[in-house]
């Protein structure tokens, strides 16, 4: 078994966060994963996004030309990737800032309004967690409270925080229902 | 007979291979009685990189490192982060710390690293057979400068010490000769305060020494010392730089 | 100790404190900046040294000076910066000083790009500096790997008194993996003493020590690059390293691949087996020792007909594979440069026209 997601929008939304703590949540559960992140001379401001591949058996290339699955929080990231997405795979689209549809018919395509549903439960810059919540709600990657128990302790030390993103966590699993 | 004059213990027995009149010899031998007097030949490290100097490690009896061109203040740093304890002092003449080496000595200068820098400046490269230096005089002639030093073509002569001084870390920058024995007193107290003022971990310490050349100079040696006190002196004037507070 | 999910680069930095190692010199390039990032706060904690030399030059005789102290010392960088600490890494061979430099390969020549590479291979195995030395050189196909090698870098350095080259790439130095850490290294060198200018009361000792390359003397310096070859013989003869993997049974076709790129590679012999091809692969763990024995015999079994170089470079490692197959079977090279990597699939297009 292998799956793998690519995370992608621009730097500043968290993008690398979404996968790391779907890493851990991989980690913690036994799998075998590999998170890659692109890395540029922009460091603000630019087009960011990650990859996590998580397997029962060691992985072999972590470099994922055609993924299964995509998280696209822009659209210069949706139509980046859109159309490398295999067949049968989620695209989840941030329809806050996403106007538009992947165009694709083979595949589930999710729209989640993520930055409105995070302003309403405090802060736009939870928007990562409402559409990492609702992907995985969606397409099953990982067990659903085993990831939020992993997001609980990588926001440990933030009780505020953690608050506001269980409210965003519940949001996103409503929206992707 | 009892012995009334003999060599420091931090000297060794082999006998040099500088040339006559050169002043090396004297500078080798005030690092030897400094180290002597202050009692830590067995916790001091010399550097002497590529230059007259690279086998000063023959000469001396305590541990020591030879370095590549101009990197001997980065060899310095690196000895006295992991060992703060020993006593580093680098050897290095003007082609090697004024030209290829002069990023190294700035840098380890403004981070106020705590070891000491003899700077033997005689206005020439010395082992590579009298080729110009930074800190070659205008109009003086070398086997690069055949017509003598064009100031328009590649500048001024580079003033190490004035220059070291400018920088805000506090420091000990002082520049001495050795050419006579009213100068070589000096020379000594300045580099025995150079010394202590690492030892008690202080500063950064650098001893300019304006020395001779008379073989790439085409001098004799008394000649020398006139062209030193005649041409080199007025531009390279002795005296402390900077002392620390 | 329990699995953690870090970055290559981070881990590389942990990796090395926990080896021993508390003195890091070091200058900024991607992809690597993440080490010194790290190691700038992690230093703190236990008391090591960190600084931030003025240049990859000045950092390489950093890390001269205070391996010749006899302390345990090491850098990251990336390729343009080893290019610049290539004297030091030379004059640390002369000197024989036990010294680790790990490279996160970027693509070149030139500034080239930040991406994955593995166009260092040359530079690394055959010297990049100028004389006659070699680097022990091991190459991490993962982030656990990179920690294994790097711990064990330490107390090859000491054994044989040089350099300890460990290669990766961006992948490898920005990629987050689970690891774990083997137990704490708490080695220490043994011999420092006869050499390391360490101060004569350190050692209890009257007679100075003197590190240094110098030797006008041909005799002397014949003597000496005499012995450097016979480190350089003894660690082929005991410090090879490498994986084979599917080379059991019969196969049509025999990769050689190394670090990310074998990650590819076996992705590909693992694709391939499903459809009834079987190609075995040689991961060589050392590049300098080189598997050669273990490629050429694994190039003479029957059901072989070529062998094929897979490397992010235009064809450095496959002189080397040549060199092991000895003529006997055809040798031949695939690989990238700018910073992609190719896929399973197009390795798998290439391995089936050969066999």
């Amino acid at each position: 078994m292998q799956k793998d997601v690519i995370f992608a929008g621009f730097g500043g939304q968290g993008i690398l966060l979404m996968g790391s703590i779907l890493a851990h949540a991989a980690m913690d559960l036994g799998f075998e994963v590999a998170w890659v992140p692109s890395y540029g001379a922009e460091m603000r401001g630019g087009t960011a996004n990650c990859t996590v591949v998580i397997g029962d058996r060691p992985i072999g290339s972590p470099i994922i030309k055609n993924p299964q699955h995509l998280v696209a929080m822009t659209r210069p990231s949706l139509e980046k990737f859109g159309p490398l997405v295999k067949p049968g795979g989620v695209i989840l689209i941030n329809s806050s800032l996403i106007p538009v549809s992947s165009g694709r018919d083979d595949v589930d395509e999710i729209k989640v309004p993520a930055n409105d549903i995070a302003m309403k439960v405090g802060s736009v810059k939870a928007a990562n967690i409402v559409a990492l919540s609702a992907f995985v709600a969606r397409s099953r990657f990982l067990d659903y409270d085993m990831v939020i128990a992993c997001m609980k302790n990588q926001f440990g030390s933030k009780d505020k925080l953690i608050q506001m993103n269980l409210e965003a966590m519940e949001a996103g699993k409503k929206a992707a229902q | 007979m009892p012995k009334t004059f003999r060599k420091p213990e931090a000297l060794s027995d082999a006998q040099t291979h500088y040339c006559p009149g050169c002043t090396h010899g004297v500078i080798h031998r005030l690092i030897a009685e400094t180290v002597d007097e202050l009692g830590i030949r067995g916790r001091t490290v010399g550097i002497a990189p590529v230059g007259c100097a690279v086998l000063a490690y023959n000469y001396f009896t305590f541990d020591f490192q030879e370095a590549a061109h101009g990197r001997a203040p980065a060899m310095a740093t690196g000895m006295k982060r992991v060992r703060p304890d020993l006593i580093v002092f680098t050897y290095q003449g003007d082609g090697d710390l004024a030209s290829i080496g002069m990023g190294e000595i700035i840098h380890a200068a403004n981070r106020g690293e705590k070891f000491t820098t003899i700077f033997v400046n005689n206005a020439v490269y010395g082992m590579t057979g009298g080729q110009m230096a930074p800190t070659t005089m205008p109009n003086q002639k070398t086997t690069t400068s055949p017509f003598g030093r064009n100031v328009e073509e590649v500048g001024m002569p580079v003033k190490m010490a004035e220059l070291l001084a400018a920088l805000q870390t506090p420091a000990y920058i002082t520049r001495q000769t050795v050419i006579r024995p009213k100068y070589i007193t000096r020379a000594k107290k300045a580099i025995k305060q150079a010394f202590t003022y690492q030892m008690e971990r202080k500063c950064f310490s650098f001893v300019e020494v304006v020395s001779t050349c008379p073989t790439n100079w085409g001098m004799t040696p008394v000649e020398a010392v006139g062209w030193t006190e005649d041409t080199l002196l007025p531009y390279y004037q002795i005296g402390d730089v900077k002392v620390p507070e | 100790m329990a699995k953690v999910l870090m970055k290559g680069n981070e881990a590389i930095g942990e990796a090395a404190i926990r080896a021993g190692c508390k003195n890091y010199f070091a200058y900024p390039i991607t992809p690597q900046s993440e080490v010194a990032e790290y190691l700038a706060r992690r230093m703190k904690d236990v008391g090591g040294v960190f600084l931030q030399g003025e240049s990859e030059v000045a950092v390489s005789y950093m890390l001269f000076g205070a391996a010749a102290c006899g302390e345990r010392v090491f850098t990251t960088s990336s390729s343009p910066g080893i290019s610049l600490m290539s004297e030091g890494i030379s004059y640390m061979a002369g000197a024989q000083l036990p010294v680790v430099l790990v490279n996160i390969v970027r693509g070149g020549p030139g500034l080239g790009g930040i991406l994955p590479s593995q166009g260092d291979y040359f530079q690394a195995t055959k010297g990049g500096g100028h004389g006659d030395y070699r680097l022990l050189v091991m190459a991490p196909a993962s982030v656990q790997e990179a920690v294994e090698m790097v711990m064990a870098a330490f107390p090859l350095a000491e054994k044989y008194r040089n350099p300890v080259m460990i290669i990766g790439d961006g992948l490898i130095g920005q990629m987050m993996e689970p690891v774990e850490f083997p137990d704490d290294l708490v080695s220490e060198p043994t011999n420092k003493d006869d050499w390391a200018t360490n101060g004569m009361d350190s050692r209890n000792a009257g007679t100075p020590n003197i590190v240094k390359s110098l030797h006008l003397d041909s005799k002397i310096l014949n003597d000496l690059n005499l012995t450097l070859k016979a480190k350089y013989d003894r660690m082929k003869k005991e410090e090879i390293r490498y994986e084979a993997y599917n080379t059991d049974g019969d196969y049509r076709v025999l990769i050689v691949s190394y670090g990310t790129m074998s990650r590819v590679c076996r992705t590909a012999v693992d694709n391939l087996k499903e459809s009834g091809f079987e190609v075995g692969m040689i991961r060589p763990k050392t590049l300098f020792p080189f598997p050669l024995e273990a490629i050429r015999k694994a190039a003479q079994k029957d059901s072989c007909k070529a062998v094929i170089s897979i490397e992010l470079s235009m064809g450095q490692m496959v002189e080397d594979v040549e060199r092991a197959v000895q003529g006997k079977k055809p040798v031949e090279w695939y690989g990238m440069c700018g910073g992609d990597i190719p896929t399973p699939e197009e390795v798998m297009d290439v391995v089936r026209k050969l066999g």
